[in-house]
């Protein structure tokens, strides 16, 4: 691999890896969306251009994040002058907050800001049908095109949305705070139904190479989600549900995939069902059932998915555990996904 | 941030709320104001004639139009207008939440994006 090569391939893990860190630190203070992305987009570009000479920093994260923040304060400062308005000391304020490029590049961990990016892009304040595309780019890091391909919308139509929705944050004033202990569990399901749709996008791209896979990510975002909230047990069935589907990333290989109950279960990561069994159990114990209401769809989903799993186990699919939870799932969250997997599940022999 | 809330209401007449609601109401947006002063984040508060006392005017190929009645003939009208300063639009929805006619008509949230204050204009452009 040429020095080129290999400055492209850091520069492009860097912000993989840590897109939405990036982005949350960036427009934290201005609420800015659009310009936190500009910003980024001339770090790399930069990072692009000196790194093979110079060679790859320490710290390309923190490198990246002190060039974004250096670009964003250029540009906030030009802006200042150009329309001969002062901007308010609370604003300049929050524009340098702490600082964290030195910290950066001390190589002191960055804080993890992206849950409240999440809750800034599920605020009630936003379109509820833009918040997780919204967030799937935010946060995630995936360009418009990949979103409006998921949703079924024009890709320009669909960048339009973000636009709106981004000058919507900026304009209104939406802060990338956690919202109060009052707020939080109504705000909480426009987040998780985020995350889920970040893993349904991730999985129907099939990546077989694991390192262009954001699924990993999409897990340990929607663990964090869980951990935050505490007691929320939709939280902790879409942290199982998708600990439990990652458990079975080995196997998914070849095109196309083996189906998931003809895979080697041998394949399958031990230590990953044992966590998602673990999340699952975590839920359970937080929902409370029998108080007559039905188990919410990320549990539902989550407890499907252990069943499959625990073939490895047992070396035996357990398919009238799986056809009841397959109708309990269809009545709670009727999506076509559940309804096409309940037919599957009824194909099969359940009964 | 400047933001001022649009107090949108249906209108009713003073022999429609009765002295008592009327009495009630006047209180309840007094106990507001002082609420907002208190707190140090008002800036005007102004509570408006019905839609019945308005008049609007428009120029037209250089000719005035003046024409009784309000902009939008709607059931709710604007009412009243609260602008306030505060960190950002969950301190803003917060307030709105009070408003007394919150109950029974609609707080519109608008972030202000530039006011002419001392000799200049100061904010942010409003369209950009």
């Amino acid at each position: 691999m040429s020095t080129t090569e290999e400055s492209r391939a850091a520069a492009e893990r860097a912000v993989r890896d840590s897109y939405g860190r990036l982005i949350a630190l960036l427009a934290s203070g201005t609420r800015d969306l659009a310009l936190a992305e500009d910003c980024l987009a001339d770090a790399l570009e930069r990072a692009l251009r000196t790194w093979p000479d110079a060679g790859v920093p320490e710290n390309p994260e923190g490198w990246l994040l002190t060039v974004a923040r250096n670009r964003l304060r250029d540009v906030l400062a030009s802006a200042a002058r150009r329309t001969n308005a002062p901007l308010d000391a609370a604003a300049a304020a929050r524009h340098d907050g702490p600082d964290l490029a030195a910290l950066a590049e001390r190589g002191e961990t960055i804080p993890d800001r992206r849950l409240e990016l999440l809750f800034a892009c599920a605020h009630p304040a936003i379109d509820p049908g833009i918040r997780t595309p919204l967030m799937l780019q935010a946060v995630l890091g995936f360009d418009a095109a990949r979103v409006a391909a998921a949703f079924d919308v024009e890709p320009a139509a669909m960048a339009q949305r973000l636009v709106r929705a981004k000058r919507k944050i900026r304009d209104a004033g939406i802060p990338f705070v956690l919202p109060g202990r009052a707020d939080m569990p109504a705000r909480t399901s426009a987040v998780l139904e985020a995350i889920y749709g970040a893993y349904a996008l991730d999985w129907l791209d099939r990546h077989d190479d694991a390192r262009t896979s954001i699924a990993d990510e999409t897990r340990w975002l929607a663990v964090l989600t869980a951990t935050l909230l505490g007691t929320d047990p939709e939280a902790w069935g879409l942290a199982a549900l998708l600990t439990l589907a990652q458990s079975r990333a080995p196997a998914r290989s070849g095109d196309p995939w083996p189906p998931l109950d003809e895979q080697d279960t041998a394949l399958w990561d031990a230590e990953l069902i044992a966590e998602g069994e673990s999340l699952l159990r975590r839920a359970a114990a937080l929902a409370r059932p029998g108080a007559g209401r039905p188990l919410g769809r990320f549990q539902l989903e989550a407890a499907i998915q252990s069943v499959h799993c625990d073939r490895r186990r047992t070396g035996v699919l357990a398919r009238d555990a799986l056809l009841a939870l397959s109708r309990g799932l269809v009545q709670v969250a009727p999506t076509r996904g559940a309804v096409e997997a309940l037919a599957a599940v009824e194909a099969r022999g359940g009964r | 941030m400047r933001y001022t809330l649009l107090l949108q209401y249906p209108e009713m007449t003073a022999d429609d709320l009765g002295p008592e609601a009327l009495a009630e109401g006047m209180r309840a947006f007094d106990e507001y104001a002082e609420a907002f002063d208190a707190a140090g984040v008002l800036h005007g508060a102004e509570v408006l004639h019905s839609s019945s006392a308005t008049t609007t005017v428009r120029l037209r190929d250089g000719q005035l139009f003046v024409q009784d009645g309000p902009f939008a003939d709607t059931r709710e009208q604007l009412g009243g207008i609260f602008t306030v300063e505060v960190d950002d639009l969950d301190a803003a929805i917060d307030w709105a939440g009070k408003a007394p006619s919150v109950g029974w008509g609609a707080v519109e949230v608008r972030p202000v994006a530039t006011r002419f204050a001392d000799g200049a204009w100061s904010g942010t452009a409003p369209v950009r």
